[in-house]
């Protein structure tokens, strides 16, 4: 076993006070935080680098700066590729569970161009990729990298590809031969890109730790389903100069599915909870295998086939995908999904305060009030859609915390709903003053009626009841 | 032209449902790589160099004390040609010699030990058991978190409940699509359900019962069951229509008239009278569905209120599934607590866990028709379900109900394939970079 693997504290047993006791303890503010104790708060909860404190970075602390970066870097390699100012960060995850903390660095998902496809396929490939865009919750969700395949296995044609991609777009590559020239040739056309390069396996891990090393890129370890090998690799490559690594226990699809996330999921452990440093690199899953299977069948199935693994590679720990499909309907739900996972737990998700409109409302339309915590406006928002309700809904800031909560704790008041109304300009769009409001902020209609002078209708406490409710209780006069 | 394409999708989405149905297995043409002797320069930067540009370059970053950051490195090497990564603490050992051939380490799988185990629930029951099932169905019963195979297996598969409506509800078009003919017969549909699309269990949404609906009697309400028990030999979900006071009227006398036959009430509330919801459970010998609003505390709290009616193998629980894009983080999250604190021994969270996943439906991505470069909505709708599916099946959900014949056909695959174990032939994918797709 490695000499490496000495057990490191994880994220959430490290407190800002074991922090503090490292810092220089000036107070100094030249970070921008109050004091040092602040600061520390804040590099425990990964909110600022480490390299803010002036201080640390003079000569005579730079044993304390080790200290403090070996404690606070994560348990997964962060590995950059491309070069500036066009880089993705893949890995760096504190956490196994994304509850323990939160996810750092979203899966990149790279799209396949191979030297063999002919240029027409190559450029739409690349337009795609690169025009891909969806608005979800203020985000726009994209794609990431390019790889490139040489299924030539020729170098001249495969130099001669990625000339032609790195000059037709910017996004971070991945080059992908397991023969050591052809991937040479690929990165002499493009000597200072950075690629992530696919792969060193059993067989030919020193020619390709050399060309990592002479090209300064990230390089991907290769070893299917043979987790001893990976390891072996991992730190055959490491002690041979290789800096930064990517890992593929092999993504085998159908009936290797419980041996691929069994994998994935041992890796992630053994790194996160166990301190394993040879494991404790980015992983990378490729989804794109999908297409290998039933050869026969139909394109449909095989981008059916690849985007339900891709999903399931999200969700087990993948930091890097590779895809062959572009169809919008297979890439659509794995973005959104990336999204949902790596969003910050530990923070409520928001939305725009402000008015919605829903249908074709008029002057005796109802209006009603919601908080702005994304999950409680969509909701409220699919209801009144799917029941096809014309009507005014005001989002009222509730700093992204529910009804309930936000009631009880004060982020939403009386006074702060009737602001709402009049930023709203809703009195000029109803003739009526009736303000529907939902159930749980019952306590406040007293109030709001008396800061609004509207009229408060007490709504249910459960916005799929409002159909209902506006069958039974809706009028726009008393 | 739009109805020639929506023609097209539906064509489509029938091939595809095919396709799913007939997996075959596909030899792979085995290409062996050749590798050459390569010659390559040695590059005469040696590991301390790159780690101490790495240094420099991190350093750099910061906007002052750049003078100070280089009198750290002693070295005298102009700056780094390359932007290098800041991983510092991570470079290789510089006493180490380059290796020659693989340094060989061993791999230790690293399993843990669980105090705890989430219950085992037994759902339907045969003539033998005084029910009138072909089959039951068990689920529960983990020892490890989901598909941890290394630890342990998988106990029981988790199982898919497809859903029957007994009255027109509003679909989405590419679900509705499947089951048309049948729409106005919950037997049929049920019947549909079991045979053409491999239903283990069906769920009976008794919506009509809601009084804002068609405020169906509990009389009528158990005759419908009545029908699906006979078209079917599978075993039932009894679904409620969500008013609490009705649902339990329904229950109580679908209890009654189902005697025996281990159905699954879904579901009992915080707002409900759970006294008289689990003591018909009790009598008649069914499971109840003990559904919260994402939230663990509410969770443990509603089960513990059912502890005093009725033991831990008659409860399931259900924290709420939201779709893909509209809180399935939450979802997700809930769930993979809940399960991971049952595990560590939380009694309270030792149950079976069901999810919604029709709920996937409410997205507008998953019926919508959108913008041509999103694809037909036919395919991106049952794909919506099954990614949430998938992503709930792995933090631990033993029962799903959905909809889409698609959907439920690769769950039910995906779960296959999770549960057999290790069968990875590692020569499957060896040479996929050089596949020609």
């Amino acid at each position: 076993m490695s000499t490496r693997e000495v057990k490191k504290r994880s994220i959430k047993e490290i407190s800002p006070i074991d922090v503090y006791m490292l810092l220089p303890k000036t107070n100094c503010k030249e970070c921008g935080e109050e004091n040092c104790m602040a600061f520390a708060t804040k590099l425990v909860n990964r909110e600022i680098p480490l390299s803010q404190c002036k201080p640390l970075l003079k000569k005579e602390n730079e044993n304390v700066f080790k200290q403090l970066w070996e404690m606070l870097k994560p348990p997964i390699e962060e590995v950059e590729v491309g070069s500036e100012p066009n880089i993705i960060k893949i890995g760096g995850k504190y956490v196994m569970y994304r509850h323990e903390f939160t996810y750092t660095n979203p899966t990149a998902i790279a799209i396949d161009i191979t030297d063999e496809m002919p240029d027409e396929e190559v450029f739409s490939r690349l337009k795609t990729t690169e025009n891909f865009n969806y608005i979800y919750i203020g985000q726009t969700l994209k794609l990431n990298m390019i790889s490139i395949r040489s299924t030539s296995g020729n170098p001249e044609t495969f130099k001669a590809t990625v000339k032609k991609v790195a000059e037709n777009t910017k996004l971070p590559l991945v080059l992908c031969s397991f023969d050591p020239p052809v991937l040479e040739a690929g990165l002499m056309a493009t000597p200072k890109a950075r690629p992530l390069l696919y792969a060193a396996t059993k067989d030919n891990w020193k020619d390709m730790a050399e060309l990592a090393i002479m090209y300064n890129c990230p390089l991907t370890v290769f070893a299917p389903n043979d987790l001893k090998l990976l390891r072996s690799l991992s730190k055959t490559v490491s002690q041979y100069g290789v800096k930064s690594l990517v890992l593929d226990p092999g993504t085998i699809p159908g009936d290797g599915l419980a041996d691929t996330i069994g994998n994935f999921t041992m890796i992630r452990r053994s790194a996160t909870k166990r301190g394993d440093e040879l494991l404790g690199h980015p992983l990378i899953g490729t989804p794109i295998t999908a297409w290998l299977e039933n050869a026969d069948s139909p394109p449909e199935l095989k981008n059916w086939n690849e985007a339900h693994l891709a999903a399931t590679l999200i969700n087990r720990y993948a930091d890097i995908l590779i895809m062959h499909s572009v169809e919008g309907w297979a890439l659509l739900p794995n973005v959104v999904l990336r999204e949902n996972i790596y969003t910050d737990p530990r923070k409520p998700v928001a939305v725009e305060p402000g008015l919605r409109t829903f249908g074709t409302p008029n002057q005796d339309s109802p209006v009603m009030f919601t908080t702005n915590f994304a999950l409680t406006f969509y909701t409220v928002a699919s209801d009144l859609e799917s029941a096809g309700i014309d009507s005014y809904l005001i989002v009222v800031d509730s700093e992204g915390i529910a009804v309930d909560c936000a009631v009880a704790g004060r982020k939403i008041t009386a006074d702060k709903v009737a602001e709402a109304i009049r930023e709203a300009k809703v009195e000029e769009k109803v003739k009526h003053r009736r303000l529907i409001i939902p159930g749980k902020a019952a306590r406040l209609s007293g109030e709001i009626e008396e800061s609004s002078k509207w009229e408060v209708l007490v709504g249910p406490r459960d916005s799929s009841d409002i159909p209902k409710f506006l069958k039974e209780k809706w009028t726009t006069t008393t | 032209m739009r109805k020639l394409a929506e023609k097209k999708s539906e064509e489509e989405i029938q091939d595809l449902l095919r396709s799913l149905t007939d997996f075959q297995e596909v030899e792979l043409e085995d290409v062996e790589i050749d590798i050459e002797d390569l010659e390559i320069l040695l590059h005469s930067g040696s590991s301390r160099d790159l780690a101490l540009h790495g240094l420099l370059h991190f350093l750099n970053t910061a906007e002052a004390g750049i003078a100070s950051a280089k009198s750290i490195i002693t070295g005298k090497r102009s700056p780094p040609r390359f932007a290098t990564s800041t991983r510092v603490a991570r470079a290789p050992p510089t006493a180490l010699a380059k290796p020659t051939s693989i340094l060989k380490v061993d791999f230790a799988v690293p399993t843990e030990e669980y105090l705890g185990q989430v219950a085992e629930v037994t759902l339907g029951a045969t003539k033998s058991e005084g029910g009138s099932r072909g089959k039951t169905i068990t689920i529960g019963g983990e020892k490890a978190p989901a598909f941890y195979l290394f630890e342990s297996p998988t106990p029981h598969k988790p199982a898919i409940s497809l859903d029957v409506f007994d009255t027109h509800v509003p679909l989405a078009k590419p679900v509705k699509m499947h089951v048309a003919e049948v729409m106005d017969d919950p037997a049929a549909w049920a019947k549909l359900a079991v045979d053409k699309y491999e239903a283990d269990m069906i769920t009976l949404h008794l919506i009509s019962i809601d009084p804002l609906i068609k405020d169906t009697s509990p009389a009528e309400a158990a005759k419908t069951v009545e029908n699906v028990l006979q078209a079917v030999d599978v075993p039932l979900i009894i679904g409620g229509c969500g008013d609490p006071k009705k649902d339990l009227e329904v229950f109580e006398k679908v209890a009654e008239i189902g005697a025996g036959e281990r159905f699954m009430l879904s579901s009992v509330t915080q707002d409900m009278d759970i006294e008289r919801a689990c003591t018909a459970a009790k009598k008649h010998g069914h499971v109840v569905l003990s559904f919260t609003p994402m939230d663990l505390n509410q969770a443990r709290q509603l089960n513990r209120r059912i502890y005093d009616f009725l033991p831990k193998n008659q409860i399931v629980m259900d924290t709420t599934t939201a779709a893909l894009g509209y809180g399935l983080d939450y979802a997700f999250t809930i769930m993979e607590r809940a399960r991971l604190a049952a595990l560590m021994g939380d009694p309270e969270l030792q149950h079976p866990m069901s999810s919604g996943t029709t709920n996937a439906w409410a997205a507008r991505e998953a019926w919508k028709k959108m913008e041509p470069e999103w694809g037909p909505r036919e395919f991106r709708g049952p794909m919506w379900e099954t990614v949430t599916a998938i992503t709930l099946l792995l933090a631990g959900v033993d029962l799903f109900m959905m909809m889409h014949p698609a959907a439920v056909k690769t769950l039910k695959k995906t779960i296959e394939y999770l549960t057999k174990g290790s069968s990875g032939d590692p020569e499957k994918i060896a040479n996929w970079v050089t596949a020609k797709l």
